[in-house]
């Protein structure tokens, strides 16, 4: 029997996690969309950050979205670093598509595997006012630990919106993604602009991260399940569009928690996968390509 | 090397593969080569699309695991013997890599890589899913009984593996010398360019997609008689996919001989650190092994090797 109550509840959870959706695309929308850098192990940012929101949750009690904040600095030098090297060793010398793929795909899993050294590979939660709690408009529930996330997660695409279309480095960027020659000629150095790039974008890993260990008790190998959404996001929002990451994100969240609602819980993951085929297949430049 | 050279040298790894399985030392040995045999097949499958053709293919674990979920399939409903069960897996497999291959019409370079990626989590959804293959709890799997010739089974599929293991770096062995190779290898520098020379090289790529997924079936379609129970998170790890790209690495993806040195070396550093250290830390070798030669050496142990005698 079909029942509207469900359907409704299904969307409104859809949305709250495509609003978390885009905010762990964020990161590959900038560096893969823009820089087109592929950055297959921004996942694993992701998770790493979800670890480090544990465990200042679980040593000092601290809130995992203000740790996402605070530890932002970090993972953008972190992302600066692994940008040098990748330049340095694959980008300068016009490498980077196969063998920058295979690095990042070892960097995955170098970041997976040390995490299950580390704290095994037993599922990790945090602890945090608002987890757990939910209210009810007109019949359709909503939980704090999707609507917080999903709050966060819009308020980073609009940051980061602002940042590319307002500020001098933001405008940077945007350019260095069109023609790098002609940035040169502006007298800006064009690598420079990218290490900013690609470190703000693993910056967004640690809010991201955050949020998906609010909303879920994370694994190391969580870190999969992710490449696909975000890469499928990307895709579908036109590669480096940071309006159409949102929609993108948007959709997916309502397909999957459609498909999770009436199918059941372990065909959800087929979704972001089937659409990213799809997209790839059907229309490589997504719904908003330039 | 040449072709009478190669052929004595193969028969002459098959005849020791034989010698060694009828010597009955240590049992363990017969599980630990038949994993590193297994992944000579699997990187030299690898490599005949990644190495040849330039293709980075990500769903190394998806063919694999068709090929055993098709071994599965056949047992079950056929009760079919290993030769039927290799033969299916490899052309279930094989169909697959054909379908991969006309993607590639649409699909270049990094959104290959991902549509692989993503092709092995929906297989792997579709397989959680499907109760008669044991759905997401796996299933059990009996072993027939062993002739009188190896003493038990897992011998046995030690021998049928290094059997397996020859023919298919003879098949890479084959390709890299015929027009095919060369082919491959023009379009693998310049797609565009080779088409326009009058390179085919659609129907290289279908060849080289489909041989190289039956060849991953191939390797897969022994393994639930190997490991006797099979769920959809063994059969489709991500170790899979990352050893098969991390060993011709390694080896030096140019010619057949490097997945083969790569599948060694790493297979048996592997194996080794699996039973002194642990097997986490044997994944976290592999990670870092291949980063550093991606980075350090991306020709891999021979290009090094040729590096060091052109001076």
């Amino acid at each position: 029997m079909f029942s509207w109550d469900l359907l409704a509840n299904a969307v409104i959870a859809g949305v709250l996690l495509g609003g978390f959706y885009a905010a762990v695309s964020l990161g590959v929308s900038l560096t893969f969309g823009l820089l087109d850098v592929v950055n297959m192990a921004h996942p694993a940012f992701v998770i790493l950050g979800s670890y480090a929101a544990y465990a200042m949750n679980t040593s000092f009690g601290l809130d995992p979205i203000l740790t996402g904040l605070v530890f932002t600095p970090v993972f953008y030098v972190l992302g600066a670093v692994v940008y040098r090297i990748y330049y340095e060793s694959f980008e300068r010398k016009g490498e980077e598509s196969l063998r920058g793929l295979v690095f990042f795909f070892g960097l995955l899993f170098i970041i997976e595997v040390s995490l299950s050294l580390k704290y095994g590979v037993d599922y990790r939660l945090v602890e945090a006012s608002y987890i757990g709690k939910s209210f009810e408009i007109g019949g359709v529930g909503i939980a704090l630990r999707l609507l917080v996330p999903c709050i966060v997660g819009l308020a980073m695409t609009m940051v980061l919106h602002a940042f590319l279309s307002r500020t001098f480095y933001g405008r940077a960027i945007m350019a260095v993604s069109q023609d790098r020659l002609a940035l040169r000629l502006m007298g800006a150095n064009p690598v420079h602009i990218k290490t900013i790039a690609f470190g703000i974008g693993i910056a967004t890993a640690s809010l991201a991260g955050a949020l998906l260990v609010t909303i879920a008790p994370v694994v190391p190998s969580t870190a999969r399940d992710y490449i696909g959404r975000v890469f499928a996001i990307t895709v579908l929002g036109g590669m480096g569009s940071i309006g159409g990451t949102l929609v993108a994100a948007l959709v997916l969240g309502v397909a999957e928690s459609l498909m999770a609602t009436f199918s059941g819980p372990s065909w959800s993951l087929a979704v972001s996968f089937g659409i990213l085929i799809l997209a790839l297949a059907v229309r490589p430049s997504g719904l908003f390509g330039r | 090397m040449k072709t009478g050279r190669y052929l004595l040298v193969s028969l002459g790894v098959i005849g020791l593969g034989v010698l060694l399985a009828r010597a009955r030392v240590n049992p363990y040995i017969y599980f630990a080569g038949y994993v590193i045999l297994q992944y000579v097949v699997i990187a030299t499958a690898w490599n005949i699309l990644g190495g040849y053709a330039g293709y980075v293919n990500f769903g190394t674990a998806a063919f694999f695991a068709l090929g055993a979920y098709t071994a599965i399939f056949l047992i079950e409903s056929l009760k079919a013997p290993l030769p039927v069960l290799i033969l299916g897996g490899g052309l279930v497999s094989g169909v697959l890599g054909l379908g991969i291959g006309y993607l590639t019409l649409r699909l270049k370079g990094v959104f290959f890589s991902i549509a692989t990626f993503a092709l092995a989590v929906v297989l792997q959804t579709l397989v959680i899913n499907w109760d008669y293959v044991g759905g997401a709890k796996g299933m059990t799997v009996i072993r027939p009984r062993t002739g009188v010739l190896f003493g038990n089974y897992v011998t046995f599929l030690f021998t049928v593996m290094v059997v397996l293991a020859v023919g298919a770096v003879t098949i890479a062995w084959l390709i890299e010398r015929s027009w095919i190779g060369r082919g491959l290898a023009a379009l693998r520098d310049n797609e565009e360019a080779a088409e326009c020379m009058g390179v085919p090289t659609l129907r290289l790529k279908v060849f080289a997609t489909t041989v190289s997924g039956f060849l991953m079936g191939v390797a897969g379609a022994p393994f639930p008689y190997y490991v006797t129970y099979v769920e959809p998170s063994s059969a489709f790890n991500l170790d899979y996919a990352v050893n098969a790209l991390a060993m011709p690495m390694i080896g030096g993806t140019t010619t057949w001989a490097g997945p083969v040195i790569g599948a060694v070396l790493l297979g048996t550093a592997q194996q080794v650190a699996t039973v002194t250290i642990s097997s986490e830390l044997n994944l976290l070798i592999v990670g870092v092994v291949l980063v550093g030669f991606v980075v350090l050496a991306p020709e891999g142990i021979l290009g090094l090797v040729r590096r060091i005698r052109g001076r």
